[in-house]
C-alpha cells in the first residue's frame, strides 16, 4: 500500500484553488460586513424584512431613517427613506480582490476540470466502485475516521471519494455560479441564473451557505490531513514526488 | 499505448485554450483602460475586458412586475440642497430645488456637435422608456423600483456626438460623478430617470434628474445631475480608482 501519487497537474490546481479560496473566504467576509443580512427572493434590504442578520459587523447599525416617502402609485406600502448613518464600507479592496482572486480559481477550477475528466482522474481515483457501495462498508468507513491511527492507504476512502465529489462537481459550481448571479451585467446575458437561484438576494444568501460548507469542508480536510500524516500528505499535494 | 493518447488528448486541450485565449485577447486589447496600475486594478480591467468580450451587450437587465417593486433605500453623500452637508451642498442647487427646478438645465458638453443645454420638456421630447429593474448595491442589497426617463443614447444622438467619443461622463450637483463607456452608455436601458414608481423623482432620490445603468453596480447611477461630458480619453469622473472603487462595475 504506497502513497498516492499526485500528478503535477493536480498539485498546481490543489496550490492555485487553496490560496485562492483563502483570499476568497477572508475577501468574501469583508464584504458581508458592510451588510451581514441575509433575504430570501428578488431583492432585499434594509428596508424589508430579513431572513437573518450575522453579528459580525460592529459598525452596521440599524440607525434611524429620514424623508420617508410612501409612492401613491403603488398598491403596497413601499417606502423610500435616506440612511442617517455611517456603515463599515472597505468593499472597494473587498470587492476587487474577492474578484481577482475569482479570476485564479475559476482558472485553475476550469482547467482542473477538464483535465479531470479527459485524463480519468475523475474516472479512476474519486468516483467510488460498486463493490465499495453498501451501507455496511460505508459504515465501517465512517468509524474509521474516529480511530487512531486513521486507515491511510494508497487509495482514497469511501466517505473521503463522495465527500471529495460533492465538493468538486457541487459546492464549488454552486458557489461560483450563485456569484455570477449577483452580477449585473452577467445575468442581463444569462437571466436563467437569476431564475435556478430563485432570484439575486436568493443567490447571494445560497453563496453564503455553500462558501460556509466549503470553509466546513477547509476545516475537516485539514483536521483529516494532520491526523493521517501531516507531513507526508502535505509533501504529496506540494513539492513530494 | 494509453500514455499516448492522452498526451494528444491533452495537446488538443492545450491547443483548443490557446486559440480561444488569442481570439479573445485580439478582441480585447483595444477595450484595455490606460489607467490600471496596481494588482488589484489590473484584475477589474481583466474582468472588464472578458465581460465586454464574452458577454451580449445589447442583452436587457431583468425587468420585473410591479407587484416586485420593494422599499428603496437612499445612501448617498448628502443632501445638496443642505448647507450642513460638507462635501454634498451645492448653492446652485438650494436655489434650483427652491423654485421646484423650473430654471434647471442639463448641459451637454465635449466630444459633440452641438454642445447645449436641455431644459426638462427639450429632453423629455427625446423619448422615453420606462422599465422595473433592480437596483444592486456594492454593499450587498438591492432594491427593485420602476424608472421612467430618457434614454441617455438619444439624448447624446441628438447632441450630434462625434465619431471619436469614447466614454461619457456624468457630473451631479452633489460633486458625485461617474464615466461610462460607449456600449453602457448606449444601452436601451441606460436612462436619465425622471420619473420613480409613477412620480416625479423624489428629492433624496436624485431630483430633478438621475442617471439609471442597468447593467452595473449600484454607484454608478449618478443623481442630481448637472451636466454629461463626452470625451475621447478615458476620465476617471468620480474618481472611483483613485478612491479605491472598481470604475468597471458589471460584477
Amino acid at each position: 500500500m504506497g502513497d498516492i501519487q499526485h500528478k503535477r497537474w493536480v498539485k498546481g490546481a490543489h496550490f492555485i484553488i487553496t490560496l485562492s479560496f483563502l483570499a476568497l473566504t477572508v475577501s468574501g467576509y469583508v464584504i458581508l460586513m458592510s451588510h451581514p443580512r441575509l433575504y430570501w427572493g428578488k431583492a432585499g434590504n434594509d428596508l424589508t424584512p430579513a431572513l437573518f442578520e450575522l453579528p459580525i459587523s460592529r459598525n452596521y447599525h440599524h440607525g434611524g431613517w429620514e424623508n420617508r416617502i410612501q409612492f401613491k402609485h403603488l398598491t403596497g406600502s413601499q417606502i423610500s427613506a435616506v440612511r442617517t448613518y455611517d456603515i463599515f464600507n472597505q468593499n472597494g479592496w473587498g470587492r476587487s480582490t474577492h474578484f481577482l482572486a475569482a479570476w485564479f480559481l475559476v482558472v485553475a477550477g476550469l482547467i482542473y476540470f477538464i483535465t479531470g475528466f479527459f485524463s480519468g482522474h475523475f474516472r479512476s481515483n474519486l468516483v467510488p466502485r460498486t463493490k465499495e457501495l453498501g451501507f455496511k462498508l460505508f459504515w465501517h468507513d465512517l468509524l474509521s475516521h474516529f480511530r487512531k491511527p486513521v486507515y491511510t492507504g494508497g487509495k482514497y476512502g469511501l466517505l473521503q471519494k463522495i465527500t471529495y465529489l460533492a465538493v468538486i462537481f457541487f459546492l464549488f459550481p454552486v458557489v461560483i455560479l450563485t456569484g455570477f448571479t449577483m452580477s449585473p451585467a452577467i445575468t442581463a446575458s444569462y437571466p436563467f441564473l437569476l431564475k435556478i437561484f430563485f432570484g439575486h438576494q436568493s443567490a447571494r444568501t445560497i453563496h453564503f451557505f455553500s462558501a460556509s460548507a466549503l470553509l466546513l469542508f477547509l476545516l475537516v480536510h485539514v483536521v483529516m490531513v494532520a491526523r493521517s500524516g501531516f507531513k507526508r500528505n502535505i509533501l504529496a499535494i506540494t513539492f513530494g514526488k | 499505448m494509453k500514455e499516448k493518447k492522452l498526451m494528444t488528448r491533452r495537446r488538443a486541450i492545450f491547443a483548443g485554450f490557446t486559440s480561444v485565449g488569442a481570439l479573445l485577447l485580439s478582441g480585447c486589447l483595444k477595450k484595455a483602460l490606460p489607467t490600471y496600475g496596481n494588482i488589484l486594478r489590473m484584475g477589474d480591467n481583466l474582468t472588464y475586458m472578458a465581460q465586454r468580450g464574452i458577454l451580449s451587450q445589447r442583452a436587457l437587465a431583468m425587468e420585473y412586475q410591479k407587484s416586485d417593486i420593494t422599499s428603496f433605500p437612499v445612501t448617498d453623500i448628502g443632501d445638496p440642497a443642505d448647507p450642513a452637508s460638507k462635501v454634498a451642498y451645492s448653492k446652485a442647487y438650494q436655489e434650483l430645488q427652491r423654485n421646484n427646478f423650473k430654471d434647471w438645465v442639463l448641459s451637454v458638453e465635449g466630444s459633440v456637435g452641438k454642445p447645449g443645454k436641455y431644459s426638462m420638456d427639450d429632453l423629455k421630447k427625446l423619448g422615453e422608456r420606462t422599465q422595473i429593474t433592480r437596483h444592486t448595491c456594492e454593499e450587498g442589497w438591492s432594491a427593485i423600483a420602476e424608472w421612467t426617463g430618457v434614454p441617455l443614447g438619444a439624448l447624446l444622438q441628438h447632441a450630434g456626438i462625434l465619431p471619436a467619443a469614447r466614454f461619457v461622463c456624468i457630473y451631479g450637483y452633489d460633486n458625485y460623478g461617474e464615466s461610462i463607456d460607449m456600449l453602457d452608455a448606449f444601452h436601451p436601458q441606460t436612462i436619465l430617470a425622471h420619473t420613480m414608481n409613477g412620480e416625479t423623482l423624489p428629492a433624496r432620490n436624485g431630483a430633478p434628474l438621475r442617471l439609471r445603468v442597468e447593467t452595473q453596480i449600484g454607484y454608478k447611477n449618478v443623481k442630481y445631475l448637472q451636466r454629461i461630458v463626452v470625451t475621447d480619453k478615458f476620465v476617471d469622473a468620480g474618481p472611483d480608482i483613485s478612491n479605491g472603487w472598481s470604475w468597471y462595475t458589471g460584477i
